[in-house]
């Protein structure tokens, strides 16, 4: 290990050990990380799909959205640039929800977003009450900065994969690398064991 | 991907919060312009902290450098900016990202727009659109808030040669008397008098703090640019 010199660092003072992951800092900030614009979407038009190896292609407006049962989580989450943001309380739709009754063979999902941003993870991944459809951050809606009016929310990942602007869920047979992912980023990204990179 | 020792062979003071650091690494494989390392500090006791920053110089340049402005309580920055010597050793690995690069077979016409130390990326594409002699055109505007904060700006204005590159400047807060850039925050207009015009098709790279990215990215697609043309970076102070 090399030793830098004159290095002392700040010790986690600001949370309990154990609770953030290795390399992450804590801050209390929002930083704001996307490879293009905002987009801006009109509500009137927003539609959520689940498609691809699906028994029946499913769709929800905005009011359906809102219709379906909502939940309030209180969660970490970590950033692949190296920043964790703790207690931050979301309001949205458990992707379980959103998949009850669905017959599907498939192990995969490539979420895909206003703006063309995807990203893939394994369907085991956003059930079992561990992802959902968060529309608001905070007691407030969502802001377009932050991925408003909905993006996916999966806090046990790196925070690429809780994909602003989300529109859809694609069931697939097989993994296809997402946007960040065909970038050289990490294919699962567990924070817990520092899967940043390919290779991690 | 490997963390790697780089030595720190010279330490540039850009301007009273920006050093560049310039790195020695035997073990570099190379960079496309506008990508990011990771720096890991460690400490005598084995706590260590991690930042990414991005790389200042070009794929054809014989040093690597990191620009990097210290940030009010920054644990990495002011260790960067004010502890680390020449000489010391730094841990790094990279490079990372693919999305926010510039390389001639990517063309153009290229519109550059940083705010502050955003300019670090940009300044690498632009020495590499240099070290190749592309002919692809380059507009670059750069946005700092007085001319004490203006990163490379020497380097910058001769780069602009009036014909295939031009490069402005706009200073935010403090203007001196004889000032012949511009002098406000980056908006519609500014934007719409930099860059070609949206039938041109510019592929427009975009880097510096939130609200910088977000004020240009926007007036870009409401002038009538293609999204899918603008590349954006945003980063600054991620404070308490």
């Amino acid at each position: 290990m090399h030793i830098s010199r004159g290095f002392h660092g700040r010790r986690r003072e600001d949370s309990e050990p154990g609770r953030v992951p290795p390399g992450q800092y804590v801050t209390g900030d929002f930083p704001v990380l996307s490879a293009g614009p905002t987009p801006r979407v009109q509500l009137e038009s927003w539609t959520f799909a689940l498609r691809g190896e699906i028994d029946e292609p499913r769709s929800w407006s905005w009011d359906e959205l809102q219709a379906l049962p909502r939940e309030e989580i209180t969660v970490d989450i970590h950033c692949v640039t190296k920043w964790s943001k703790l207690d931050t309380v979301w309001t949205g739709v458990s992707i379980d929800t959103l998949l009850e009754g669905v017959d599907t063979a498939a192990e995969h999902v490539l979420v895909v977003c206003d703006g063309g941003y995807t990203t893939n993870l394994p369907l085991e991944d956003l059930t079992g009450g561990r992802a959902w459809l968060a529309y608001g951050y905070d007691h407030e809606p969502l802001d377009p900065e932050h991925g408003g009016p909905v993006r996916l929310l999966v806090p046990h990942l790196y925070f690429w994969k809780s994909a602003k602007w989300v529109r859809g869920l694609e069931l697939r047979i097989d993994d296809e690398a997402g946007f960040w992912e065909s970038y050289g980023y990490h294919n699962y990204g567990d924070p817990w064991r520092e899967q940043r990179y390919a290779g991690d | 991907m490997n963390w790697q020792l780089g030595t720190v062979v010279e330490l540039r003071e850009e301007t009273e919060r920006v050093t560049s650091i310039v790195l020695r690494l035997p073990e570099w494989a190379g960079h496309r312009a506008g990508q990011h390392v990771d720096v890991r500090l460690t400490a005598e006791d084995g706590y260590q902290a991690q930042r990414s920053y991005s790389i200042a110089s070009a794929p054809d340049d014989d040093d690597l450098v990191l620009t990097v402005e210290r940030i009010e309580d920054g644990e990495v920055s002011s260790y960067l900016v004010g502890e680390l010597r020449a000489g010391d050793e730094l841990e790094l690995r990279g490079p990372i990202g693919g999305y926010f690069v510039w390389e001639g077979a990517l063309g153009g016409p290229l519109v550059l727009l940083a705010g502050g130390s955003g300019i670090a990326p940009l300044r690498a594409m632009l020495r590499h659109h240099r070290a190749t002699g592309s002919t692809v055109p380059v507009r670059l505007l750069y946005s700092a808030r007085a001319e004490r904060e203006l990163i490379f700006r020497d380097e910058l204005a001769r780069a602009g040669d009036g014909g295939t590159v031009d490069v402005r400047f706009t200073l935010t807060r403090e203007q001196p008397p004889d000032w012949s850039g511009y002098g406000r925050r980056i908006d519609r207009e500014l934007i719409a008098d930099v860059a070609w015009p949206p039938d041109e098709r510019p592929l427009v790279y975009v880097c510096g703090p939130t609200g910088f990215v977000e004020a240009a990215a926007d007036a870009l697609v409401s002038l009538g640019h293609d999204p899918g043309r603008i590349r954006t970076e945003r980063f600054g102070p991620t404070g308490s």
